[in-house]
């Protein structure tokens, strides 16, 4: 289309302001209502889920003996007992998993931000963080099968259970130390290199300090989602009703495995514990959460 | 300690690793250099020519690139290990590992096992929880990033993310127990109106709702917030000019969004996806608890029951003692890990080529 001298000449009249058409607004109108529909159909299963354990389960966790007692010599009919076994259990193989990983996982943070760089280690590093992050927590528990018990013949415990679940943790912890270092301005590094500190102390007492923040809010996050984690217990740990404190030997309970075994018991009582003990699992994962975020605001670097 | 080599000065290589490239490191340098000659203080280990370091940095750096090898340590002894523990077993199968339907490897004497039916069940309830998770997790991510408000965006985000803070085992009670008989009078409407279809056949258990459409709608619920969070990473870096270009040429909202916003970041949009599949893939307990055991072969249809190779895995594992059985089902999860590796790599490999993730 050619434009000719004429219409060139033509003067300009003011533009006429024109409405959306109907049916660009009606398609409009729908996109609303469909990404609106979508967060909401998400918002259902949420609080289904959140509202029926809440509903099953609150009435086992009400009871102070859930807290202070195991089920150490109870029937599977029998009500009453705790679940202080399966707690204390979560807790250890969680801590333990998370004292191993979080060292490991920082200095690769570490590595890949101040060290690495685009050498070909760091790449490998990079794309090897990239493939943990993909494995299933059933491989990651058949790994600790094949090394810790297949080769080293050693027997199930709970300490497998913490390997299994440092592997599981590891690149989320990498990944999320990443990002907080990465966003440390490099003003910062240059302006302690130039006081002749050298780099190692740089790190420790600039960098960190200043991603500390945000880096604690990433493993305690990781840390609570691989205390939920279930495959590695089934594999790696017996279920023990009593309360055993050595993570090196011997059955461990742990929530997520009270509840596979509390689920093949099809007595009232069976079912108070599975319930219970799902509760007392989101409970603990909810205060893990609301702690990453006093952590993170009581470590935030102060601005003034 | 002050040496010859020192001398070189901010000519020198610089640190091979470093990351600021090498303009920066020598701007950098070059006011340390004015100061370092007066007084040799230990100097930061950063220097570019140097050869003196100090003790600390280099424990430290070795601490740091050796996390660094071991994580690639780590990595490949998981691919290692599980080759050497899964090859006697496989070799001493009698069936076939790739297409036979049944997994028996409870005699190690007489190992009988192979795959196809697993992965066929973990590639179809995979599957359908994409189906359902995709164009729900992309409502969710455009609606948080283009139309709600800011004052709201995030505290709904959160609510998403609290979606993924739920143990899986939660989901999969929640799942029998509750979603299942919920679902069960739908289920048995499809199989009346469309049974004809291989997909909506009546299937192979008799347990109602303990089948792989249970288990896909709530593997779609858990991998919602994985494909969410990353397609609203995505959608958010949509630069400003362009959506502020189609808002000046008179476009609405669902305009702007198919002109900008799509375009900029359906590869990330797909890469979350595939995410969200390698994640599916691999899922455990849920569907260990939802699908129903049966010994009847897998017809592909919806309402069939079954075991994926995870589940499976996760149902006959705890009670083996011999590692010649074990190795059956370490076979199995080697698949698994193979497969859930390829998704992500594609997935990785599409964000790459794209190039949106700046």
């Amino acid at each position: 289309m050619t434009i000719t001298e004429r219409e060139l000449q033509r003067p300009a009249t003011a533009p006429a302001f024109i409405g959306i058409s109907g049916g660009r607004r009606f398609r409009n109108g729908l996109a609303t209502g469909a990404v609106t529909l979508a967060f909401l159909i998400a918002l259902v299963p949420l609080v289904w889920v959140i509202g029926t354990v809440l509903v099953e389960g609150i009435a086992s966790v009400l009871n102070s003996a859930w807290w202070s007692q195991s089920l150490n010599g109870l029937l599977a009919r029998q009500a009453g007992g705790g679940a202080y076994h399966a707690i204390v259990g979560t807790l250890f193989q969680g801590l333990v998993c998370a004292v191993i990983a979080t060292p490991i996982g920082v200095m690769v943070a570490i590595y890949l931000v101040e060290y690495g760089g685009r050498t070909r280690l760091a790449r490998a590093v990079t794309f090897m963080v990239d493939i943990l992050t993909g494995v299933p927590s059933i491989v990651a528990a058949l790994f600790v099968y094949a090394v810790w018990i297949s080769v080293f013949g050693l027997g199930r415990s709970a300490f497998a259970v913490s390997l299994a679940l440092v592997l599981l943790m590891l690149p989320v912890v990498v990944r999320s130390t990443e990002e907080m270092l990465r966003i440390v301005p490099d003003d910062l590094r240059e302006a302690s290199y130039a006081l002749g500190v050298p780099k190692w102390k740089t790190i420790t007492k600039v960098v960190i300090p200043t991603a500390l923040s945000g880096m604690l809010t990433g493993i305690v996050l990781a840390l609570a989602r691989v205390m939920g984690e279930t495959a590695p217990v089934l594999i790696l740990v017996a279920y023990a009703p009593f309360i055993n404190f050595n993570i090196f030997e011997g059955n461990m309970a742990s929530l997520p495995l009270m509840m596979t075994v509390e689920r093949s018991n099809p007595t009232a009582a069976g079912a108070d514990r599975l319930w219970g003990a799902a509760v007392t699992l989101i409970l603990i994962i909810t205060i893990f959460q609301i702690l990453a975020a006093v952590l993170a605001k009581a470590t935030a670097p102060k601005t003034k | 300690m002050s040496d010859p080599t020192t001398t070189v000065g901010p000519a020198g290589t610089g640190d091979p690793g470093d990351r600021w490239g090498s303009a920066r490191v020598d701007a950098a340098v070059v006011p340390e250099a004015g100061i370092a000659t007066p007084d040799p203080p230990t100097p930061p280990g950063e220097a570019p020519g140097r050869t003196f370091v100090q003790r600390g940095d280099r424990i430290f750096r070795g601490l740091a690139t050796g996390s660094g090898v071991f994580i690639v340590a780590l990595v490949a002894a998981i691919a290692l290990f599980l080759l050497v523990q899964a090859v006697p077993s496989v070799l001493a199968d009698q069936g076939s590992f790739l297409t036979g339907r049944t997994f028996d490897a409870g005699n190690p004497n007489n190992l009988n096992f192979g795959i196809l039916d697993l992965l066929l069940v973990t590639v179809e309830v995979s599957l359908f929880a994409l189906v359902l998770a995709m164009p729900v997790g992309l409502g969710i991510a455009l609606f948080l990033t283009q139309y709600a408000p800011r004052s709201v965006a995030r505290p709904f985000g959160y609510l998403i993310d609290l979606l993924a803070a739920v143990p899986s085992i939660i989901f999969g009670l929640w799942g029998l127990f509750v979603l299942a008989p919920v679902l069960q009078p739908f289920a048995l409407a499809l199989q009346d109106t469309l049974g004809w279809f291989f997909l909506f056949s009546p299937g192979n258990v008799q347990i109602a709702g303990a089948t792989v459409f249970t288990a896909g709608i709530v593997l779609a619920v858990m991998i919602l917030p994985i494909i969410t969070a990353i397609s609203r990473e995505v959608f958010e870096r949509t630069p400003r000019a362009h959506i502020e270009a189609a808002l000046a040429l008179g476009a609405t909202k669902w305009e702007v969004v198919r002109m900008t916003v799509w375009p900029f970041g359906k590869a990330g949009y797909v890469s979350a996806a595939m995410l969200g599949l390698g994640r599916a893939l691999g899922e455990t307990i849920a569907l260990t608890i939802i699908l129903a055991a049966t010994p009847l072969f897998f017809t592909g249809s919806l309402f069939d029951g079954g075991a994926t190779f995870a589940s499976k895995i996760a149902l006959s594992f705890a009670e083996l003692n011999n590692n010649l059985s074990a190795g059956a089902f370490i076979a199995a999860g080697l698949v698994l890990f193979v497969l859930t590796f390829i998704v992500n790599a594609a997935a990785r490999w599409v964000v790459s080529r794209s190039g949106a993730k700046a």
